[in-house]
């Protein structure tokens, strides 16, 4: 059986850190504080490992089903018998696997800033609102209660939020962190008005309960959902479609993924704890966690969350082979990536053989959660030693980093899905399940597999091999040699980097799948050929382009003409966004709703003042300081009570 | 000779009063207006008494109230020496007309 005090103290640990560094950190931690954050996630992170040994190979399987279970839950605000708002924690296959994937990459960020982020003015800060985000990115994970989920969601979202703006000085960050926020909070207004849409016809917050309520079609709930409608779709579809607003929304899916590169304007560890790893699959999650409802009650959502998932995939693989900027290469790329997750989901099915794309869809959010962090910790120390973001300032750096090169290019061929590494064993059974179930997403998601390794190779050889642009030794000389971060910036590298390679062996369908029954996952060797041909393409392509410095990058973007410019200017969505803000919104609600406050709103309070103050201006003579003179009007009070209570009201 | 009776009291008790209430309102010196208000409070209690006794004479209730009068008459007493004596420290006066600081 799950042991609740173990499995609460994962969440609690990093919690404990955010509030003692919090309060004490600026004061006595100055150098202490990372040590004392990661010492308390090491022992989360430990506490996890235990937790999925013991239910992955203990007590989780009964009768060869992976079981959910519930082992603690706090009814925290009741509305009424059934309807209640839970704290509580769950157990089952995806819970425990987020549980790893989140203490671990955070583990490794914690270790990996310890190096990064040294010397910085707001050190203790930082890892405080680190150990909060870790907190409220557990709590999401464990939460029993869809509104549980929906309070964990929006404090990721805060931490988000203050650790993009972290450099507060910067007015790019402090733009980014504010579009972050209120772009995913737009798409959770959505979220909300879903959850109230599903537990109004559930009759609960409770997962469990409102899944099973949902997902058989002879139940009253479910009958009475269908039944009513709004324009013309019935009102589960709706609830279904607004819960996936949200999971979009923080997920980065097109068209709200606007926030994801900016985001990038937080220190690098961050973008690779929340902005790659951890936060933006937790709209994956919630999809998977409500697989059911999705997959059994509303199959057009479903529909529509793969085409989605397709869309933003091949959309945010263009862009991200324009892209000059590398920690914006690898948002793009994560926001395609996550596009493979999202359309596996959208192309499975409920039980056995085809709820394979479940599966491959957790499976590749896992390995994802290794390659990438690992990207982003490479790129945080590739821009440690070169102070930039830009391709350009980069190239040759193999020689200077050796590490980083070395783990950097694990993760390339990882995320280009070259066999034996992670990614190709999870891409392939993505692929294999929307070959499987959906042709026309097979081929849009093929067309991207191979788009991928070119971008990440282009990426690849513009930082580390290319022709140097300066003469070698002047950078070094201008601003002090930088070489590779210390020991604890190369171990995140390596453990990730293990990680990486060797994750793809994981038999993750024996742990992980939509009904808890173990799922055999078959190897074709025929249909693999297609994509690792095209990745091999890709990565051909790219060594063509960009393995010396040539002219060739410059000639075919000038062949492509306004493809390329479209592309490198994101297809113009940050426009339109701004467009239709902007112009649109701002001089049609904006200007009259500020001219009513000003005029209006702000009329009536100064009247009012404006009133109190002359009046009181006329009469204040009253408050002579006499006493004698107060005693008068006192007296002459009392004697016109009198005469009123005596003669006139009898 | 007439047994005086509720309207001799009366009479005594209203006279009293007024005399009270003039003196509280004319006279500048503090410990005047002092006394002043003990006036007025006999004379309340001259009230009691003389209802209790003509009124209802099986009962206390009247007794009673100008007991707790007269305590609180002293306690009153107190404080309100105690506030004349810390306004002559600061003023060098005990003149009603000099303690009007407290005013808008």
């Amino acid at each position: 059986m799950p042991n609740a005090t173990n499995i609460a103290l994962i969440p609690l640990l990093p919690l404990a850190g955010f509030i003692l560094l919090g309060l004490f950190g600026r004061k006595y931690g100055k150098n202490k504080a990372g040590l004392i954050g990661t010492a308390l996630l090491l022992g989360s992170t430990l506490l996890a490992l235990y937790t999925a040994y013991d239910y992955f190979f203990v007590y989780g399987k009964v009768n060869g089903v992976y079981q959910q279970f519930v082992p603690l839950k706090i009814t925290w605000l009741a509305f009424s018998k059934e309807m209640s708002i839970d704290m509580g924690l769950v157990i089952d296959p995806i819970s425990v696997m987020m549980l790893l994937v989140v203490t671990f990459v955070s583990l490794m960020v914690h270790i990996y800033s310890l190096g990064y982020m040294k010397g910085e003015e707001r050190f203790p800060t930082y890892y405080a609102f680190l150990g909060l985000f870790t907190f409220s990115m557990l709590g999401l994970v464990l939460a029993s209660n869809i509104f549980q989920l929906y309070i964990f969601w929006e404090l990721v979202g805060v931490s988000s939020f203050l650790l993009i703006g972290f450099y507060y000085d910067k007015p790019s960050a402090v733009a980014a962190s504010k579009k972050a926020f209120i772009v995913t909070r737009f798409a959770d207004l959505g979220f909300l008005i879903g959850i109230l849409v599903l537990s109004y016809f559930s009759g609960t917050f409770d997962f469990q309960t409102l899944i099973a309520r949902l997902t058989s079609p002879e139940s009253n709930e479910v009958k009475t959902a269908v039944a009513s409608t709004f324009l013309g779709v019935s009102a589960l579809s709706w609830g279904a479609a607004l819960v996936f607003i949200g999971g979009a929304g923080k997920s980065a899916m097109f068209p709200l993924h606007i926030w994801l590169p900016d985001a990038m304007e937080g220190p690098t560890p961050v973008s690779a704890l929340i902005h790659a790893a951890t936060m933006v699959v937790a709209g994956v999650y919630l999809v998977a966690r409500l697989f059911p409802v999705f997959s059994v009650t509303t199959p057009a959502v479903l529909e529509i969350i793969g085409w989605v998932g397709a869309v933003s995939a091949i959309i945010a693989a263009v862009i991200a082979c324009t892209q000059t900027d590398i920690k914006r290469v690898l948002a793009y790329s994560t926001m395609s990536q996550i596009g493979y997750m999202m359309f596996a989901l959208g192309v499975s099915h409920y039980g056995g053989e085809a709820g394979l794309g479940y599966t491959a869809s957790m499976f590749h959010l896992f390995t994802h959660a290794m390659f990438k962090a690992l990207l982003f910790l490479g790129a945080g120390a590739v821009i440690h030693s070169v102070h930039s973001n830009e391709m350009k300032d980069m190239g040759g750096l193999r020689k200077k980093l050796p590490i980083t090169h070395f783990t950097f290019l694990v993760a390339c061929l990882a995320i280009a899905g070259v066999p034996p590494f992670a990614g190709f064993f999870s891409k392939e059974e993505i692929l294999l399940a929307a070959y499987q179930h959906n042709t026309p997403i097979y081929w849009v998601a093929l067309i991207t597999s191979g788009l991928t390794a070119f971008y990440m190779f282009r990426l690849y050889f513009s930082i580390f091999w290319n022709k140097p642009r300066e003469v070698p030794g002047e950078h070094s000389a201008a601003t002090g040699n930088h070489g590779e971060g210390g020991f604890v910036m190369m171990l995140p590298l390596v453990l990730l980097g293990t990680g990486a390679a060797a994750a793809g062996f994981i038999p993750f369908g024996e742990y992980v799948s939509t009904d808890g029954k173990a799922l055999e996952s078959h190897f074709h060797l025929s249909f693999s050929i297609a994509p690792v041909a095209l990745g091999l393409a890709g990565i051909l392509t790219a060594l063509w382009m960009y393995a010396k410095a040539s002219d060739r990058p410059a000639k075919l973007a000038a062949s492509l003409g306004g493809l390329y410019r479209a592309a490198y200017r994101k297809f113009y969505i940050d426009e339109l966004y701004l467009f239709i803000t902007k112009k649109i919104l701002f001089n049609l609600v904006g200007r009259p709703a500020a001219w009513f406050d000003r005029n209006i709103v702000d009329g009536l309070m100064n009247l009012t003042g404006n009133t109190t103050v002359l009046v009181s201006e006329r009469i204040k003579k009253f408050q002579s300081g006499k006493v004698q003179q107060y005693a008068i009007f006192f007296l002459g009070a009392v004697v016109l009570l009198a005469v009123l209570f005596i003669y006139v009201w009898k | 000779m007439m047994e005086p009776g509720l309207y001799h009291i009366l009479f005594i008790s209203t006279a009293l009063f007024f005399i009270g209430v003039l003196g509280f309102l004319t006279r500048r010196n503090l410990i005047t207006m002092l006394m002043s208000i003990e006036l007025i409070l006999n004379s309340v209690n001259l009230n009691f008494i003389a209802f209790n006794k003509y009124v209802w004479p099986g009962k206390m209730d009247g007794l009673f109230f100008t007991l707790f009068i007269i305590a609180i008459a002293a306690a009153e007493a107190a404080v309100a020496i105690a506030i004349i004596i810390n306004l002559y420290r600061s003023s060098q006066s005990i003149d009603v007309n000099n303690a009007e600081d407290l005013k808008y």
